[in-house]
This record gives structure tokens, sequence and C-alpha cells, in this order.
């Protein structure tokens, strides 16, 4: 049984078709990737699998551990082990990154968890989750208080993104501190390089799975922009 | 039990540690009603405190060249359900020096309680004074509390100042300070409020940047529940050359509260730059979603938001 199973599943914004009969499965402790260009549905998906506020597919199954999750909130499916890293992480006023880290679990070492994404814990621990903090700085504590749940399924929405992007090396780093700890993790990114990190891949056009298997292949059926869904016309736009 | 120990169990049940007043290396003043109750001075500062007719009048000079070293603390509070207190302050920072006053207003039982302070600060040339106010306040919200002050900072002077009433019912906040800042001086106010059933908040904060290459902020963050009500009027005029001043509102609102901000922005000369930002509403939905991913209940990431930006 996978981990998670999406079932042909439908979500509509408008009068627009986002996910159109959309069908995955991530297994326990598999980093799949789901490599795609802007505006295909993958941050779409990953609201979709966290409940988040007006995400409610017209159609199809989030199945989590064998159990349907569609109508559960986001903090319910956090409880089962489901839990996000966004693409932009929020700003917070008055929390520290010490007290970020523990929100939850307050028996864990947030310094540990720094060092895991790179930031020594004497500089960082004190400061706050605030706008003081540049764009990667705050990806790199959002993926260690990812991190620091110990979550079974890590939704990671583009960490290659934004001005202060990570680095290859450094999102490696963090998908093997996942995999260290069990966890699975789904790697959305329109990166190819990061996709070769996975043990698996997905490519996704206009709301669809095109292709799915080693990452290598679909990384290169990537690059060539020319999908079987749109025929070059979505994905050779990036 | 005599007033003053009643006082400092309120302030020690409040979180205040007891001991400064024991401690004779520590400035204090502390005051129930129109009573003064004990205090003491320190080298470099002078304290003259006195019960007037209407109140307690208290001129607090720290002498040219002194930096003091321990925060000087301010204790005042009523006691019983009703009753009034006057505070008027007089406090002079001479010439290079320094202090840091740390003020902790104690109501606990106010059913029908008046808290009046009226405070004239005067900051010299390269002086530098810290403000910090922690209101303590009972369940009932039958207080009103109205601190007025009228500050001027010196050339090179350094002013800022913390109002902080996050604790029990605010009942009546009608705050009014105003600010001039000379040549060179940097001014911050701080305000944070958490109002609850029908509170009233009013906070009214003037920074005049008179002086060249003067600098002012203005930050103020109010929670409000219930079927509180707030009315924010951050004002910052810029009149000299260089000068930067900056307000910052936010007012985070649930149930029925109503809350309303009004960034004042006046510049007179053409090399001076005032900025305001101002945002009103509900918690922030990427915030609280953020939070419910990191398994928190939507009540507690509410309270987690809350608390954040009142500290």
């Amino acid at each position: 049984m996978p981990l998670i199973e999406i079932k042909g599943l439908t979500f509509h914004a408008g009068d627009k078709k986002i996910l159109d009969d959309f069908s995955m499965t991530i297994e326990s402790s598999e980093v799949h990737a789901l490599l795609g260009t802007n505006g295909t549905g993958k941050s779409t998906l990953a609201y979709l699998i966290m409940g988040c506020e007006g995400y409610m597919p017209s159609s199809g199954e989030i199945i989590f551990e064998g159990k349907t999750i569609n109508t559960l909130k986001i903090h319910e499916r956090s409880k089962l082990g489901i839990t996000m890293a966004w693409q932009e992480p929020v700003r917070f006023e008055g929390i520290s990154v010490r007290d970020y880290l523990t929100l939850k679990r307050t028996d864990v070492d947030p310094a540990h968890y720094l060092e895991m994404v790179g930031l020594h814990p004497e500089l960082y621990l004190h400061r706050m989750v605030d706008k003081s903090l540049s764009g990667g700085e705050r990806k790199r504590i959002e993926l260690a208080s990812i991190l620091a749940l110990n979550p079974k399924l890590a939704i990671l929405d583009e960490p290659d993104s934004g001005i202060d992007m990570l680095s290859t090396q450094d999102i490696v780093n963090v998908i093997n501190a996942f995999k260290n700890n069990c966890s699975s993790v789904l790697l959305i990114t329109h990166r190819e390089e990061i996709v070769l990190i996975a043990d698996r891949a997905s490519h996704i056009c206009n709301g669809k799975i095109v292709c799915t298997g080693n990452p290598e292949k679909v990384a290169e059926y990537y690059k060539s922009r020319k999908c079987l869904v749109c025929d070059g016309e979505v994905c050779a736009y990036v | 039990m005599s007033d003053l120990d009643t006082l400092m169990k309120a302030y020690g049940e409040a979180g205040g540690d007891k001991a400064i007043l024991e401690n004779n290396e520590i400035a204090h003043l502390v005051a129930s009603g129109h009573k003064i109750l004990s205090s003491n001075k320190v080298e470099g500062i002078e304290v003259n405190a006195k019960e007037t007719l209407t109140g307690i009048s208290a001129r607090v000079i720290v002498k040219e060249g002194f930096k003091i070293k321990n925060p000087v603390h301010l204790c005042f509070g009523i006691l019983h359900k009703k009753g009034t207190q006057k505070i008027k302050m007089d406090i002079k920072l001479e010439s290079n020096s320094s202090a840091h006053f740390i003020a902790h207003c104690i109501f606990p039982k106010a059913e029908k309680v008046r808290h009046i302070m009226d405070a004239v600060v005067d900051i010299g040339e390269n002086a530098e004074m810290r403000y910090s106010e922690t209101h303590y306040h009972g369940l009932y919200g039958g207080i009103k509390v109205v601190p007025k002050s009228n500050v001027r900072v010196g050339k090179n002077g350094r002013y800022s100042t913390d109002f902080t009433l996050t604790s029990g019912r605010v009942g009546k906040l009608d705050i009014d300070y105003s600010v001039e800042a000379e040549e060179n001086a940097v001014t911050e106010l701080t305000a944070r409020v958490f109002g609850h059933a029908n509170d009233e908040i009013n906070i009214k904060e003037r920074v005049v940047l008179a002086g060249k290459n003067s600098r002012g902020l203005i930050k103020t963050r109010v929670a409000l529940e219930d079927e509180a009500k707030a009315e924010v009027t951050g004002i910052t005029e810029g009149n000299a050359e260089g000068a930067r001043g900056h307000v910052d509102c936010m007012e985070i609102v649930k149930d029925n509260a109503v809350a309303k901000a009004i960034p004042i922005v006046n510049v007179t000369n053409p090399l001076a730059k005032v900025t305001h930002e101002a945002a009103i509403g509900s918690v922030d939905k990427r915030q609280l979603e953020t939070l419910m991913a990191h398994g928190l209940t939507p009540e507690d990431a509410v309270d987690v938001i809350v608390k954040g930006i009142l500290k």
C-alpha cells in the first residue's frame, strides 16, 4: 500500500480546470519529484494534499495510509504526519527561530535542525522569523522546522525557487536528512537537475501526469519540452 | 498586611521581582493611590516625590554625565476596587546621561478606577532614555488609563518608549504621546495592547522631526477580540533636512471587534522623508495555514500569531 494515493483528482479554479483526473502515488520513504513548468498545477496539488482553504477537489480522492482524507482540515492532516514547506514561507513577527522550531515538538533540539540546513544555531536561534531574514534564510528555517516535525510526508514546494534560492547541494542535504528520518517527500520543482535527487519522478502538464518513472528519463523527457498532453505548447513555456 | 506588602504581592503575582526594592543599588519609587510607599535613589539620580492633594508629583533628574547602571523601577497601582491615581512626572536627563525606567502599573481588582499619568520629559544633548511601561489589569475592565507625555529629545539624544497592556482587561485606554526630536535625535515609540470584551482603546502618538537628520519610528500593535474597539493615530512630521520617519501600525481583529488606523504624515521640508504602513484585518490566512501545517489547531495558531505581534 502506498503512503499516499491521489486518485482521479480534479480541481477547478473558477472556470479553469487546474487538475484533470490527476493520479499519482508516493511510497513510504520515497522521494518523489514532481516536475513541471509554471502554471501546470504543481502547487495546487500541494495545497490539495495539505487541505488548504479553498482547495476542495470537485472529484477524486486523496488516500493517506489507506484512509480518505479529503474532508480533513490542515491540522488534522498534519496530525496524521503530512506537512508542507510553502514556496514562499510567511514571516512571523515576535516568534523566535527557537520557538518556531519547537512549536509542536518541544522535545527536539532546534540547534540540530538548523545545522542540518546549513545555519549556525548561535547566529539564528534568537532571531525572529520576521522580515529581518533574507528569503534564503527563511526558506532554510522553514525546511528545518519541517525536519523537526519528523513527518511521514513532507511536501516541499519549489525549495529551489526564488531570488535567494538554495543551491542544488543544499537541497540534496535536506532531502538526505528527510531520507535518514524515513520521511517521504513530494519534491515540487521546475528544475530538471533537482529531479535527479529523487527516487522517482513524475512530469505534470496541464493538470495531468505525463510520465512517471526513473528521474533521469523523466528529466530528459521534460527537457525535450514536447509532451503528449500539450504537444509542447505548455511545456515549452518556462 | 501593609499597603506596600499588598502591592508587592500583586507585583510579584504579575511576574515582577520583589527583590528589586531591597536592593540599594536600584532606584525605585512605589506608590499606591496617592500614597508614596517606598523610594530609593542611587548616585546620579535625584528623586523628589511628594503626595499632593490631587495625587503624586515626582521630579526625577539624571545628572549630567551619569549612566545609570540598573533600571529605575517605578511601581504604581491601586489595589482597591475604586479610586483615582493622578501622577505628575517631570523627568530630566541632563546632557551625556542615560537611564532606563521600568514602570509597572498594577490594578488587579479595578472596577471603577482611573489612572492618569501626565509626564514631561526633557532629554539633554547626547543623553539617552528608555521607558518601558507594563500594565497588569484585572478581569473586570472598570478602569480608565490616561497616559500623556510631552517629550523633547535634544541634539544627538535618544528616546524609546514601550507601552504594554496585554494582561487582563484594558478597560478604557487613552494614550496621548508627543515627542519633538532635535538635530540627530532618535525616537522610537512602541505600543502593544490586547483588547477584550467592550474595551475601548485610543492611541495617539505624534513625533515631530524638528532637527536635521532626526529619526522617528512609531510602531503600534493592537489585537482585538469580542466587542473591543480601537483607534490608532500615528502622526509624524518631517520638518528638517535629512529627517526620516516611519509609522507602522498593525491591528488584528477577531469576533465583532472594530479597529481603525489613522496614519498622518506631514512633511514640510523637501529633504525630509516620512513613510507609513498600516495593516488591519483578521489573522493572516497564510500564517494560519503554515502553523496548522505544523500541527497547531486553528485556535492555538491564532494564539501564537497574536502573542507574537504583541511580544
